[in-house]
């Protein structure tokens, strides 16, 4: 038990070399601007006197170093700046609109594992055979499609032939009201105050945006799980326990797949850094009110400091992800650090 | 030589898809060369008689809202497309090996500073980054360059300083050293010749990935300007229409596009089959 603490003691110092990495490239990024960063970061309607308050603020008339220091003390109290756009500070807008990216980023992950797990299980189990061929189909169109022409394809045929698929328009029906808010989840919140019609109305807005993400992150978890399934099929452990004469269901569900679940695992977390950056795309097909749209309206409004706060955000999310996945496999896997 | 060309011969004739998507590749190229030449109307011509016309012989990808001809559009389109992601790639790829070579070669803290360097990259969501960079440093289509150069730096430095420690002390290496090359030209002339293939390989899977993200970018609205061609920004524009049903005007790009990437990823599987020495029998 304390050699597992320990462990993870030492992965939690090792995510802040990285975290230092992410603060450093994004304090570059706002002092890359060409010209003056102030009159940047005051937008265009500024006068002089606004200029130099926003100079004063980020600390532009002192030395880089103490810029620095600013800047992370800033960001050490939750402050990244003003949005030019909205007027609000950016942490409120992220945060306010961060529930619906994550409940759109859940389910599209949630969907892809149901669907890529098995698939991948399957084909490796099945070497050659239908599925298998089905399963490196997928792999091959899941990286080769572009997630905003998957997401405006789903649309012409569940919207506009079959008319399955509400209009994709943000996350709820004009008809409905948003559910109270308790955790920003709208199917979540809906269920909470016991609103059945309103839970099945955001249901069905989420669907097709969720199932654009799933089948961009469906590809290289399938080929991750078929490769890792094939990897611990070809092992000794397996043989050994087919030899001792134990059931199929037991060799494939304890020895192996227990097995090859850990490197999928690890996939989990560079697909989930996918998944933030086609997120983006999506909601911009799908009108979805998340943090990606507001990036993309800020960049399109030179709102400096709302783009570089998501910017941020996003690695620092990306990078809690990591740490909690490689957190979940040290505690779960016993080989991890025994070699070290 | 004649080894390559009959082993060449081989993987196309074992993965015939392999040679579709060299077909494919021609097709791409010769578009990007000759793509104004080709297309029957002028890809910015608005003709306000003719807006939104599904499919016909005439037009064979229909017409957009403002009367344009989508399939000279998106023919001509291919050389941009084309353009940003061989640029990109290129830079990163010079970028790329150079670091990697170094870290690889003389290991130490230039493998230190670099492999931090490639891993601070790493940590961010890459497409995200990709957007902060061209905030950053201005919307253009050059910076759009830049930016998914810098986004794949990452990858070829990596390819490249694992190769280079494999070899940095093989036979010829320790041969050129003993005659008294440098060490700068030892990387040149020895090392750099030997990792190519495993380089081009990575070069050519991550071509799609860069069209795709570029694309992905002025999709957004980021670079590309309209009434420039580009499938991204096209398929932009198509989207407003999808809704009510006019579906020829995003179809048609999203599929070059993906056709495109496509083309690149089995490229890149195929290339691998060639000079994988595991499979060369």
């Amino acid at each position: 038990m304390r050699t597992k603490i320990l462990q993870v003691g030492r992965r939690l110092l090792q995510a802040l070399p990285s975290v230092f990495g992410i603060i450093v490239i994004s304090f570059v990024l706002t002092r890359a601007l060409p010209g003056d960063p102030a009159v940047y970061f005051a937008g265009a309607m500024a006068d002089k006197v606004s200029i130099e308050q926003v100079r004063k603020s980020l600390g532009l008339d002192r030395g880089w170093v103490e810029q620095f220091g600013i800047y992370v003390d800033n960001l050490a109290h939750g402050n990244m700046g003003m949005s030019l756009s909205t007027g609000r500070p950016v942490s409120e807008e992220l945060l306010s609109r961060l529930p619906a990216s994550i409940e759109l980023t859940l389910l599209g992950l949630g969907l892809a594992v149901l669907v890529a797990v098995p698939l991948g299980v399957l084909a490796a189990t099945r070497p050659g055979s239908w599925i298998d061929h089905l399963c490196r189909l997928l792999v091959t169109a899941g990286v080769s499609l572009p997630t905003f022409f998957t997401g405006l394809f789903l649309i012409y045929v569940f919207y506009f032939l079959l008319g399955w698929a509400p209009s994709p328009l943000g996350r709820l029906d004009i008809l409905y009201l948003s559910p109270p808010q308790v955790t920003g989840f709208y199917t979540i919140d809906s269920l909470l105050a016991g609103d059945l019609e309103t839970f099945a109305a955001s249901l069905a807005q989420l669907v097709l945006p969720a199932a654009t993400l799933g089948l961009f992150a469906l590809a290289p978890i399938a080929r991750m799980t078929r490769a890792a399934m094939l990897g611990a099929l070809a092992s000794d452990y397996v043989r050994t326990a087919k030899a001792n004469g134990l059931s199929r269901a037991t060799v494939l569900g304890t020895y192996a797949f227990r097995n090859a679940a850990l490197p999928v695992l690890t996939t989990l977390g560079m697909v989930f850094s996918f998944l933030l950056g086609a997120n983006v795309l999506v909601e911009k097909v799908f009108s979805w009110p998340g943090i990606g749209s507001f990036a993309i309206e800020a960049l399109v409004a030179s709102d400096y400091a709302a783009v570089q706060g998501f910017v941020l955000s996003m690695a620092l999310l990306f990078v809690a992800v990591n740490l909690a996945i490689d957190l979940v496999l040290t505690l779960v896997d016993p080989r991890v650090g025994l070699d070290d | 030589m004649a080894r390559f060309l009959r082993h060449f011969r081989h993987v196309m004739a074992e993965n015939p898809v392999t040679a579709v998507a060299f077909a494919l590749l021609g097709l791409i190229v010769f578009l990007a060369l000759f793509g104004p030449w080709i297309a029957p109307y002028d890809p910015l011509a608005t003709e306000a008689t003719k807006t939104l016309r599904p499919p016909t012989w005439a037009h064979p990808f229909g017409t957009d809202h403002l009367g344009r001809d989508v399939f000279s559009r998106v023919i001509v389109a291919t050389r941009l497309d084309l353009g940003i992601a061989i640029s990109a790639v290129a830079l990163s790829f010079a970028a790329g090996s150079a670091l990697g070579c170094s870290a690889g070669f003389w290991g130490g803290w230039t493998d230190r500073i670099i492999g931090r360097l490639s891993d601070t990259i790493m940590a961010f969501p890459l497409f995200v980054l990709a957007m902060g960079i061209v905030s950053a440093l201005g919307n253009s289509i050059e910076n759009i360059v830049y930016a998914t150069a810098i986004i794949n730096l990452p990858f070829y430095a990596r390819v490249a300083r694992a190769e280079t420690s494999v070899r940095r002390n093989a036979g010829y290496v320790a041969a050129a050293r003993l005659c008294g090359a440098s060490d700068t030209r030892i990387l040149s002339t020895q090392v750099f010749p030997n990792i190519l293939p495993p380089m081009m390989v990575q070069v050519s899977l991550n071509m799609g990935w860069a069209i795709l993200n570029a694309a992905g970018l002025s999709f957004i609205g980021l670079g590309v300007r309209p009434p420039d061609a580009e499938w991204g920004i096209m398929v932009a524009e198509g989207a407003t229409y999808i809704v009510s049903g006019e579906w020829w005007l995003a179809l048609f790009p999203g599929a070059a596009l993906m056709l495109a990437v496509f083309c690149f990823n089995l490229l890149g599987d195929g290339l691998r089959d060639l000079v994988d020495p595991l499979r060369r029998t």
